[in-house]
């Protein structure tokens, strides 16, 4: 079944997902934190970006969902440049991609149920209430978690959380998947289970996804590409093999 | 003092761009009725004990100390329409004002402010739901609806609480201080102290919002968000009760 309503014309075709160009954002004066970020993601890939703490890659994909302006550049999501969007036609670029945040970010006034609801009722308000529910269960299902269906999001662990958060982002069936430090604060088990959940979504609904992590057996495991941020730009690109045999030390860091 | 000031014209810019944004989003479709009716519970309800202990106090504290001077002028009669005009015009709007703002408006400043630094509220823009419509525009709204209400109530609690303040120094039957009351209440009593009230309310909710919304990430953020929230809605209150009052006189001066 598919919950979005927003699709572009048959007839337009694009190699890449997402493209972006020349992508520059500053806070404030001589705080430039972003310099001409310029990568591209093919449909269906997994684009896993590493770099330091501080180095932009939130604020590269924040920019990619109208969370934050990006103060030049081009930033093409299924080939439409959203920087020229407005708030309504951006809303519908928004339901075909799904961001998962670093702490979840659900809501805490909601049961799990609820914070499942609350988008799809809003999107999808032609679905009868039994349809909702199946949706919500089905979700939940393909996370392991649907135990957890009436707890609140303060009666769940870390790991649980990341799961619920990414049903939430599931449920609106979204074509790309935006993930910001998906296994950050988990146990070694419970980060390697998120990464293979990351990495059966990603085959079962053939989603293109950008992950921006640390854990280097999730960039092993869930990676068809790396690229490195370093200095506000794009500092190299490869696959996971090709980078952890690299002759550059700081590259070679990440792997160690 | 320069960024004291420049403070001062942001904040007020931000809030105009808050009141005009409400203003042009309030009938334009989705509407969220079941959270508006949930604010509603939420922020008018739940504060109805609160505000009633209040108004009986106030009721029965101004009933005790007009009494000796209306005494000495002999004019005990008239204690109850005094009681009566000075809570339905003054203490029961003003009381209900302050301590709603500080119960509900450093409550909507703490709970937006966590949910900004909890990302809640970015998951609600990349969900592609407006959070200006779903969290700011039904809080001012169930603000603006409830407090009016919950003055009335703190009216209705506050007269009878000057029944228990009356009676214990004297004799009088709660018919005949009703009517005492009804005598001497004129519409132009009422309307003009509730009236304000609606603007109490939308100011109060308005400015939980504003600074809940703007609130800087960090834990700390939150409660400074709480705490000015309370401060700026407690002056604003005063602020535009002069504004009423001195606008009533000049409007009903006759």
């Amino acid at each position: 079944m598919i919950y979005n309503q927003t699709q572009l014309p048959a007839s337009i075709s694009y190699q890449f997902e997402i493209e972006v160009n020349d992508l520059h954002k500053s806070f404030g004066k001589n705080n430039d934190i972003l310099k001409g970020v310029t990568f591209r993601v093919k449909a269906g890939e997994n684009l896993v970006m590493l770099g330091k703490s501080g180095s932009g890659k939130s604020i590269t994909i924040k920019c990619l969902v109208g969370l934050i302006t990006a103060d030049k550049g081009c930033l093409k999501v299924f080939d439409i440049d959203i920087t020229k969007l407005d708030y309504n036609q951006l809303n519908k670029i928004k339901l075909r991609v799904g961001f998962l945040f670093q702490n979840s970010a659900l809501y805490d006034s909601m049961s799990v149920r609820e914070n499942l609801e609350f988008p799809l009722r809003r999107h999808s308000t032609y679905l009868s209430d039994t349809e909702v529910e199946n949706a919500v269960t089905e979700v939940l299902k393909s996370v392991g978690l649907l135990d957890a269906i009436d707890k609140m999001p303060s009666e769940l662990s870390g790991g649980m959380r990341k799961r619920v958060g990414l049903a939430r982002t599931l449920i609106l069936k979204p074509e790309i998947i935006l993930y910001d430090e998906p296994t950050t604060g988990l146990d070694p088990i419970t980060s390697k289970e998120i990464s293979e959940l990351i990495l059966s979504i990603q085959k079962k609904n053939k989603t293109t996804s950008i992950i921006i992590t640390h854990d280097m057996n999730c960039a092993r495991l869930t990676s068809d590409r790396i690229v490195i941020l370093k200095d506000g730009v794009i500092y190299l690109e490869g696959t996971y093999t090709e980078l952890k045999q690299s002759e550059n030390e700081w590259v070679r860091s990440f792997f160690e | 003092m320069t960024s004291y000031l420049k403070e001062i014209f942001t904040d007020s810019g931000n809030v105009s761009l808050i009141i005009i944004r409400f203003f042009t989003n309030i009938l334009k479709a989705p509407f969220e009725v079941k959270e508006l009716i949930r604010q509603c519970y939420l922020l008018g309800y739940k504060a109805l004990p609160l505000v009633g202990i209040t108004g009986f106090i106030m009721g029965l504290v101004l009933t005790l100390q007009s009494r000796p001077t209306m005494v000495k002028f002999g004019a005990e009669a008239w204690l109850p329409c005094m009681v009566a005009l000075s809570l339905i015009k003054e203490v029961s709007p003003i009381i209900t004002a302050l301590i709603c703002a500080g119960k509900i408006s450093s409550g909507i400043g703490a709970e937006l402010g966590c949910m900004k630094v909890t990302e809640q509220i970015d998951a609600m823009e990349v969900s592609a739901i407006n959070p200006f419509k779903y969290l700011v525009i039904t809080r001012i709204l169930a603000t603006t609806l409830m407090i009016p209400l919950l003055v009335v109530f703190a009216d209705f609690i506050g007269i009878l609480g000057g029944f228990v303040g009356m009676n214990i120094h004297s004799d009088i039957s709660l018919f005949r201080y009703l009517n005492k009351i009804l005598e001497s209440l004129t519409f132009l009593d009422i309307l003009p102290a509730t009236i304000k009230t609606f603007f109490f309310g939308f100011f109060i909710g308005m400015i939980g919002c504003y600074k809940g919304f703007t609130a800087a990430n960090g834990t700390e953020s939150v409660g400074k968000a709480a705490n000015s929230a309370v401060v700026a809605a407690s002056l604003t209150i005063f602020v535009i009760d002069m504004m009423a009052v001195q606008l009533t006189d000049i409007l009903f001066k006759s």
